[in-house]
Formats: C-alpha cells, sequence, structure tokens
C-alpha cells in the first residue's frame, strides 16, 4: 500500500493504521490463502481527507476534544451536529472517484456489497467499542456505497463512542475510521469460531456457533446457535447442542437487503451444520490459528451449493481471543524426580 | 446436590416378591447391617449385571479380600482401606474405606512410597515374574484331581504306603480350589492398583489440562497395539486361512456345529490333520478367552463351548476367499496413537508440563501390557479353568446322587458344597448313601426359582447418602463414579441410556440384545449389539456390526478398545442398557457422549 493510497485491495491491506483492524486481518487472511469475500479498503488516508474536508481548521473536532468527559448532554449535541455534517456533506471528489472505482471492479452492474466499519483503535480498544462501530449489508449501487461509508465514518462520532473517547482523554485529531466494501454473500449458514474453548479455555479444541442464513441472527442475540466443538487433534466431533432457531435473517440481492423472518419449521431444530462441514471449519480454524500463532475468534460462513465443504467457506473476521489470554494459568504439573512420583503424591495426598 | 435428593437407603430395599429367601444363597457376612444406612454404597453393576448363584458369590468375596489386602496392608495406599460389599436381591453393592486423617494418611505414605516406588522401578522384570507364577497357578488348577471314589483303593495306596484314602482328598482338594482362586486373586491386584494408579494421574493431567479432552482420547494415547486381546481373534482368522489354503474351507458354513466340522475333518485325510493340528495349537492358550468376563460359572472360555469360534469361522472364510482379511494396521495404529499424543503434547504451554506430561504417559505405557494382559491371565484363563475344575465335582456329586446334574454344584455356596462333600466322604466310607439329595435339591430348585425372579429387579444405582469426595482413585478409574455420574443416576432420562463415551461417532440402527455368546448365530448384518459385557471372544462379531453397547465397562475395557480400532461408536458400562433396550428397537448410539436414545 502506497501511502496517502484512498483505497486498497482487500488483498493488499496489512497496516491497522492505514485499513483498520478488521480491513488488515481480511488481508492478513487473504494472504494466508484464506478465502474471505473479494472486496477493498476505504483507507484511513481517505477518512482523514474527507474530514479534512469538512473541517478544514480542525476547529470542529477542537470543540469535541474540549468536551467535559461526564457531560452527556453536551457530548450529544455536538457529536450528533458532527455527524450530521459527516453524512451530508459530499466527499472530495478524489475519494468519492476511488471508492467508486473500488466497487466497479468487484463486478458487472451493480453488485451488492456489505459496507463494514473498521476502527484504527478497535483492536487495541476496549471489545464493547469494537462493538459500536456500525456494519451495513446488502448496499447496492455506487451512491449507496458512498453513502454508507459515510455512515460508518459518522459512527465514530456516535454519542458513546465520543464518551467513550473522553473518559479515556484520547485525541480527537488521531482517531480515524477506515471502512471495508466487500461482496456481500448469502451464505447457508453462518456464526463464530474459536479455536479454544471459550467456556474454559481448553486450546485442544475449535468451538464453533452456528445458526441459519446470515451470522448476524447470532451477533445480535436474535437466535440460541447450534454449538459444536471439534478436537483439534482428533478431528472429533466432542460436543454438539442443536438449539431450536426461530429467527432467520436471509440476504436479498439487488439492494432488497436483509429480511428477518421466522426460521421455517422443518430447519429449526436441524443442525445448521453437517458433519463434514464442522470438520471442514475447524480446518479452517486451526489454519488461521497457525497462521497468526495465537488462538483466535474468527467470523464464518458457509456458502450454498455442491461443492466440497471446504471450499464453500469464507471468512469474514478473524481477531485475536482476548478473554482467556488475558488469564494466566499456573503450570497444571512440573516433572518429578521419578516418573513413579506422581503417582505417589496423587494417592498420598488427601482429597 | 443435596442429601434430600439422595439415594434409598440400604434398610429401605425390600425384598423382591417371590425371592424372599435370597439371603440363604450368600455367606452372613455379605448383608447390610443397620449402619450402614451412613454410608454411601454403589451397584457394582459392571462385575455383576445379573444376580449372582450362590456359588458365584466368591467372585465378590475372594476379589474383595485381595483387592484390600494389597491397597490397605501390602502397599498401604495413604488414603484407601479396602473395599467392602454387601449383597441385597442377589446384587453386589461396594464402597470404599477412605483414610481421611491427615496425619494417619502421612504415616501410610511413608510405607507406601518405597513399596510402590519399587514396583513402578522393576515393573517389567517383576511382570516377567508375575506372568510364571500366574501360569503356575493355572497348571495348579488344572491338575487338581477330583477323587472318583472307587470301590476300593488302587493297589498303589498299600503298596506305597500311601495310607491316605481317596475321600480325604474330596475335601482337600476342593479347598485348593478355592486357595488357588484366592492366589489368582491376589496376583491379579498385586500390580492392578498401581497400573490404575498411573492411569489415573494421566488421565487427570489431561482432563486439568485439555478440560474437553475425553477418556476415550487419553485412552487412545496410552492403548498398547500389540496386547493379547486381539490375539484369539487373530488366531482364527489364521485357521480360516488356513482352511481355504488347505481347501477344507467347504466344511465352513453359516449354521455348521462344531462337532460336526471336526468330525468330518477328520475324514479329509492330510488337510484335515493338518488343520486340527494347527486348531489344537491355537486352543492353548488362546481359546482359554472367556465369553464373558469371569464373574459368573457360565461365562465359558471358547474351548468350553466353540459355538463362538466356529460362528465366526463361516464369516473369516467366506472373507479370505473374497480376497482375504486385512491384517491389524499395526503400523497405523501406531503412528495415529503417536500423532495424538504429540499433538497434545505440543499444546501445552511450558517445558515443564510437556516434561511431566512426557513422564506420565511413559508410566502408563509402561504399565499397559500388564493392566490390558492380566485380564487373559486371571478373568479368563485361569477363573475359566476353576469353574471347570468345580464343575467337575459337581459331576461327581451329580454321579453320587446328591445333585441332580453337574451344574447344580453352582447353586451351592462354597461352605455347602464342604458338607455335600463331607456327606459323601462319610457315606463311602461307611458304605452308605449319602443323605445330599434330600437335604440340597430342593434348596436348590427354590434358588433356580428365585434367580429368575430377581433378575426382573432393578437395583438402584447407588444407596445411601451421597458422598462429598468420591477418595479412591481405583474406584473412580475402574467403575467411573463421579460426581457427573451420580447426577446422571439421580436425576434418569427415561429414553436415554447414559454410559461411558467409549468410541465416537453417532449412528443410528437397529438394536439387536444379546444375553449370552452363544446366541451370536442371530445377529445380522450392520444391526447395533447391545450386550452384558464383552471380551476378546466376542471380537468376531465386531465385523458385523454398527455400533456396540455395554452394560459394563470403562473407556479402556475391551470393547471400547476394538470400537475404536473398527471406528464405530460404542458406549459401555451403561448398567442396564440390556434390560431397556429390546431387540428391534432403533436407537442413537452417540459414541461422542456416551448415550443411546431409543427413538
Amino acid at each position: 500500500m502506497t501511502p496517502g493510497s484512498l483505497t486498497v485491495p482487500l488483498a493488499d491491506a496489512s497496516s491497522a493504521a492505514e485499513a483498520g483492524g478488521k480491513g488488515a486481518s481480511l488481508g492478513f487472511l487473504a494472504r494466508a490463502g484464506v478465502a474471505v469475500p473479494p472486496g477493498f479498503v476505504v483507507t484511513a488516508g481517505a477518512f482523514a481527507a474527507a474530514v479534512a474536508a469538512l473541517d478544514p481548521a480542525g476547529a470542529l473536532r477542537a470543540e469535541i476534544s474540549a468536551l467535559p468527559a461526564g457531560s452527556l448532554a453536551e457530548i450529544g449535541r455536538v457529536a450528533a451536529a458532527f455527524r450530521a455534517r459527516v453524512v451530508a456533506a459530499p466527499l472530495p471528489p478524489p475519494v468519492a472517484a476511488a471508492i467508486s472505482a473500488g466497487y466497479a471492479a468487484l463486478g458487472d452492474g451493480s453488485p451488492d456489497v456489505a459496507v463494514r466499519s473498521s476502527a484504527t483503535v478497535e483492536d487495541s480498544a476496549d471489545a464493547s467499542f469494537a462493538g459500536l462501530q456500525d456494519t451495513y449489508l446488502g448496499v447496492c449501487g455506487s451512491s449507496p456505497v458512498l453513502d454508507h461509508v459515510r455512515r460508518c465514518w459518522a459512527s465514530l462520532y456516535n454519542d458513546e463512542s465520543v464518551a467513550y473517547r473522553r473518559r479515556l482523554g484520547m485525541a480527537e485529531d488521531g482517531v480515524a475510521m477506515a471502512v471495508v466494501v466487500q461482496r456481500m454473500v448469502g451464505p447457508r449458514s453462518a456464526g463464530v469460531m474459536f479455536t479454544r474453548s471459550p467456556v474454559t479455555g481448553d486450546r485442544s479444541v475449535v468451538a464453533i456457533e452456528g445458526t441459519w442464513g446470515l451470522g448476524s441472527a447470532l451477533v445480535s442475540g436474535d437466535v440460541t446457535p447450534d454449538s459444536f466443538t471439534v478436537s483439534k487433534i482428533t478431528g472429533e466431533i466432542t460436543g454438539r447442542r442443536v438449539s431450536p432457531k426461530g429467527r432467520l435473517h436471509s440476504f436479498i440481492p439487488n439492494g432488497r437487503g436483509v429480511t428477518v423472518t421466522d426460521t421455517p419449521a422443518a430447519q429449526r431444530e436441524t443442525a445448521c451444520l453437517t458433519d463434514d462441514e464442522i470438520r471442514a471449519l475447524a480446518d479452517v480454524a486451526r489454519q488461521v490459528e497457525a497462521h497468526y500463532g495465537a488462538p483466535q475468534d474468527i467470523e464464518w460462513a458457509m456458502l450454498e451449493g455442491d461443492a466440497p465443504a471446504a471450499e464453500r467457506i469464507v471468512l469474514l473476521q478473524s481477531r485475536p481471543e482476548t478473554v482467556w489470554a488475558a488469564r494466566t494459568a499456573a503450570p497444571v504439573a512440573a516433572p518429578k524426580a521419578r516418573p513413579a512420583d506422581h503417582v505417589l503424591s496423587l494417592f498420598g495426598k488427601p482429597q | 446436590m443435596t442429601e434430600q435428593q439422595g439415594f434409598p437407603l440400604p434398610s429401605q430395599i425390600a425384598d423382591v416378591p417371590g425371592a424372599e429367601n435370597w439371603r440363604s444363597m450368600y455367606q452372613y457376612f455379605t448383608r447390610f447391617q443397620p449402619d450402614d444406612d451412613k454410608r454411601f454404597w454403589f451397584y457394582n453393576s459392571m462385575h455383576f449385571p445379573e444376580p449372582i448363584p450362590a456359588f458365584d458369590s466368591v467372585t465378590s468375596e475372594i476379589p474383595y479380600q485381595a483387592i484390600g489386602a494389597n491397597t490397605a496392608r501390602l502397599f498401604v495406599f495413604p488414603t484407601t482401606l479396602g473395599i467392602e460389599h454387601r449383597i441385597v436381591n442377589g446384587r453386589v453393592y461396594i464402597t470404599a474405606n477412605p483414610v481421611l486423617d491427615p496425619a494417619e494418611i502421612g504415616r501410610r505414605a511413608e510405607v507406601f512410597g518405597p513399596r510402590a516406588g519399587y514396583y513402578f522401578e522393576h515393573w517389567d522384570s517383576l511382570y516377567e515374574g508375575w506372568k510364571e507364577r500366574v501360569r503356575g497357578l493355572i497348571a495348579e488348577i488344572e491338575g487338581i484331581e477330583v477323587p472318583s471314589l472307587p470301590e476300593w483303593e488302587d493297589d498303589d495306596v498299600v503298596f506305597e504306603s500311601r495310607g491316605v484314602a481317596q475321600n480325604h482328598y474330596l475335601v482337600e482338594n476342593f479347598g485348593k480350589c478355592l486357595a488357588l482362586y484366592s492366589k489368582m486373586w491376589h496376583h491379579h491386584t498385586e500390580m492392578l492398583m498401581l497400573g490404575y494408579g498411573a492411569y489415573v494421574v494421566f488421565f487427570q493431567f489431561c482432563q486439568q489440562a485439555f478440560p474437553e479432552i475425553s477418556d476415550q482420547t487419553v485412552a487412545r494415547m496410552v492403548a498398547g497395539i500389540d496386547v493379547i486381546m486381539y490375539r484369539p481373534d487373530d488366531e482364527l482368522k489364521a485357521l480360516a486361512r488356513l482352511a481355504v489354503e488347505l481347501g477344507v474351507d467347504d466344511l465352513f458354513v453359516e449354521g455348521a456345529v462344531a462337532a460336526d466340522v471336526l468330525a468330518a475333518l477328520e475324514t479329509r485325510g492330510d488337510a484335515g490333520a493338518k488343520w486340527l493340528d494347527e486348531f489344537a495349537k491355537a486352543r492353548d492358550p488362546w481359546f482359554h478367552v472367556s465369553s464373558g468376563d469371569g464373574f459368573y460359572h457360565h461365562h465359558l472360555s471358547w474351548n468350553d463351548d466353540l459355538t463362538v469360534p466356529f460362528t465366526a469361522l463361516p464369516g473369516y472364510v467366506a472373507a479370505v476367499k473374497a480376497g482375504g482379511i486385512a491384517p491389524r494396521p499395526t503400523e497405523q495404529l501406531m503412528a495415529e496413537r503417536e500423532r495424538i499424543a504429540t499433538g497434545y503434547r505440543e499444546l501445552l504451554p511450558t517445558d515443564d508440563e510437556k516434561a511431566a506430561f512426557d513422564q506420565m504417559l511413559g508410566l502408563c505405557r509402561l504399565v499397559f501390557p500388564f493392566v490390558e494382559d492380566h485380564k487373559f491371565y486371571c478373568e479368563h484363563w485361569f477363573t475359566t479353568r476353576f469353574f471347570q475344575k468345580i464343575k467337575e465335582f459337581g459331576a461327581l456329586l451329580a454321579r453320587v446322587g446328591v445333585l441332580a446334574e453337574a451344574d447344580d454344584v453352582f447353586h451351592l455356596h462354597h461352605t455347602e458344597i464342604d458338607q455335600a462333600l463331607a456327606d459323601v466322604s462319610l457315606a463311602w466310607a461307611a458304605g452308605s448313601p449319602p443323605l445330599g439329595a434330600g437335604h440340597f435339591q430342593p434348596v436348590i430348585a427354590e434358588r433356580k426359582r428365585m434367580l429368575k425372579v430377581l433378575k426382573d429387579w432393578s437395583p438402584p444405582a447407588a444407596l445411601g447418602p451421597v458422598p462429598e469426595a468420591l477418595n479412591d482413585p481405583a474406584v473412580r478409574m475402574l467403575w467411573g463414579i463421579t460426581a457427573e455420574r451420580i447426577e446422571s443416576w439421580l436425576n434418569p432420562d427415561p429414553d436415554e441410556v447414559v454410559g461411558v463415551a467409549a468410541s465416537s461417532g453417532v449412528v443410528e440402527g437397529v438394536a439387536r440384545v444379546l444375553h449370552d455368546v452363544a446366541e451370536i448365530g442371530s445377529l445380522r448384518e450392520g444391526e447395533i449389539l447391545v450386550v452384558p459385557v464383552t471380551a476378546p471372544s466376542w471380537a468376531p462379531v465386531f465385523a458385523k456390526i454398527k455400533a456396540a453397547v455395554s452394560d459394563i465397562g470403562g473407556s479402556m475395557s475391551h470393547a471400547a478398545i476394538v470400537a475404536r480400532e473398527y471406528g464405530m461408536p460404542a458406549v459401555v458400562g451403561c448398567g442396564d442398557a440390556t434390560k431397556r433396550i429390546r431387540t428391534g428397537d432403533r436407537v442413537r448410539v452417540d459414541g461422542d457422549r456416551g448415550t443411546v436414545r431409543v427413538l
């Protein structure tokens, strides 16, 4: 990526400062040979150019920086005004042109895309902050894409985000927001997976959660997902809980976005993944974990079709697992002078 | 878990109607006492899945005196004394006696350390000596003579001035059988409790390091590849190959009876003679494998009843003709075992943990051959010889009119057999008829009737207050009694049979419930086998079935190990699967969760 690029193909995105955490991780995955939906990143540089255009002297941002952290009403008023400007202001022509060109390169006609915030501070900051960034699914057409990029940028100035930055005393001129624009996928099922057990921290398993249709049903808490546990070592599916999945989020092509319906009765209590698909996901999870060298928290989608399961997987996100990584576990055992001493101490100690 | 939702108390167990006299079958010291209500007991369904005939109660009396002696007195295990057992309505309940006082544990640990350390340090050479000693016991039990009580003694007894008449040896030699059985059990536990200790240590380590690891995966890292349990089946396959090579394979057809096949081979010249010669070699010792696990007199060996091998042979012969039987992929199995162990080892975060893992796994693999193979020497070979010897005494008692038939001897307690033999001894000496028929035959008839009634009783899984801690590692290892297990006993699901997840995978199919190995002829291709217990003698059926379910066994049991090799789901140690599942039921066997659901 050349410094100052306004957009960059997803496969070339590597710097979190330019492409945001999400964009950089998707680029990392793509270069590792993992399938991700094709797309491009609107860089932090494009954001900076756009903000500079609507706030040339930085006065508006200085105003935000000066807000007292405890003054929520004041924060709300100032942030709303700034958001309105971000959403309404026309983009500088080079930025608009770069985004439109990136979009055009994604396919003939008007492909449906997902427009996803990719904050440059996302991965280093509190997870709750990351969750505040917006994602728009099923956006279609050049002009709507530009609108939604601006909305993603504006989400950097929603009340909670600003309040959060004020609490931390972060400088406003340091914040930036990249945006990922990717071809939409309409998966048969989707969800998240962890390369260690979220419940026990066990690193020998991959824990998969999934539901029918788009993963948004799971992320938003609209359904209780099916869950599966796979041993990384033996490949055996050692845990399996199929839940009644009442709601179904589906992607409708051609700009019609996402619909939420009741799940058809036949699917409700049926596992959203076959055993082959479960094992193929676990394989990808292991590959990604090995590539990063640390346990991962991954968003996945399983596409429709007759192709082998491994060829129908796309990943939408991978980030380091943070909960168990933050804990320090005491070693389970240490070697002893003689192997038999392990037995002697087991039988010898009061239980 | 609270005490309110605990199990029935021993004193609350009512006699099964129609079998109120069950106590007459067992020794007085096996009965529940009032104070026993204060302790937790669990039903040993693993070893005693059906009501025990009077004589067969030796298989609790003698093993428990041997196990307790080993842990409490011989090695002085710090935290445990022995195991107590009680019999109610024909079923055996047991409890372990823990040592709770830390000072006492410390005092015992001083003795235990050097003693256990000595055995681990010299394990392999001790095991070699052990095999010699147990083979010696087997030779002794086979060599015991049951007096024939002739009209008068041979000349030798007089001219060699032996001076002791045969009736003396009735009681002496019967007593020797029991003494040898007891010695065998002392040797059985001699190394076993320590061996289990090595397993428990490694299992606990793996469960702490990898909380979601299954017992069966740990077992796969430990399991030996070249163990005796595969040998009988391998011999059978070799005999099938030989039959084809020699051109006598036409005799091995579905439904052919062993005696007819053997008689026909006699008429087939050199080829027949060669096959019979190899057959005789294979029989000793490999056909001493039991159809059960050696806790009942009706667990016969292949040698006692050739039905099992001769039911399996036609299938193997057909397989040989259809292109051969693939040998066990031992190298592949070995590589897989190493791959799994290395995979888990690599996930351990520190070098210290890796080193500890190596030590513990190494220790398990050191003890594994003994832990696995001792069963062949003890429960199979020795025990089937022991029961056959007792049956010879039964044949004598039948010949002199005390019993209606030889097998009835198993409905008398061993102290009663002593009485019957004393009666016969006196009668032979006095020249009068023995009085046992009138005394014992009505008793035996009543006991046979009671055993049938008791068979339908569903014993509670446990009795008494739920314990706060399960102290005895051997109990946990052998019987799989954990807090979760007790919880599932307290809150059972009526359509779900819960056992030990022994081999992974999920399949649905039609159940075939077999209570006896003699019924294996009725098994159809692709059925799900449901049995009280499987032992190496059952191995041939695994080629036919889709999944295996057993009442008895843990993740290291024979059924579990064989099922993992065949890659089929297995759930073992279900307790009452053969009662709750019927032949023809459609069931789902979940070898990952250890459940069998009747659909």
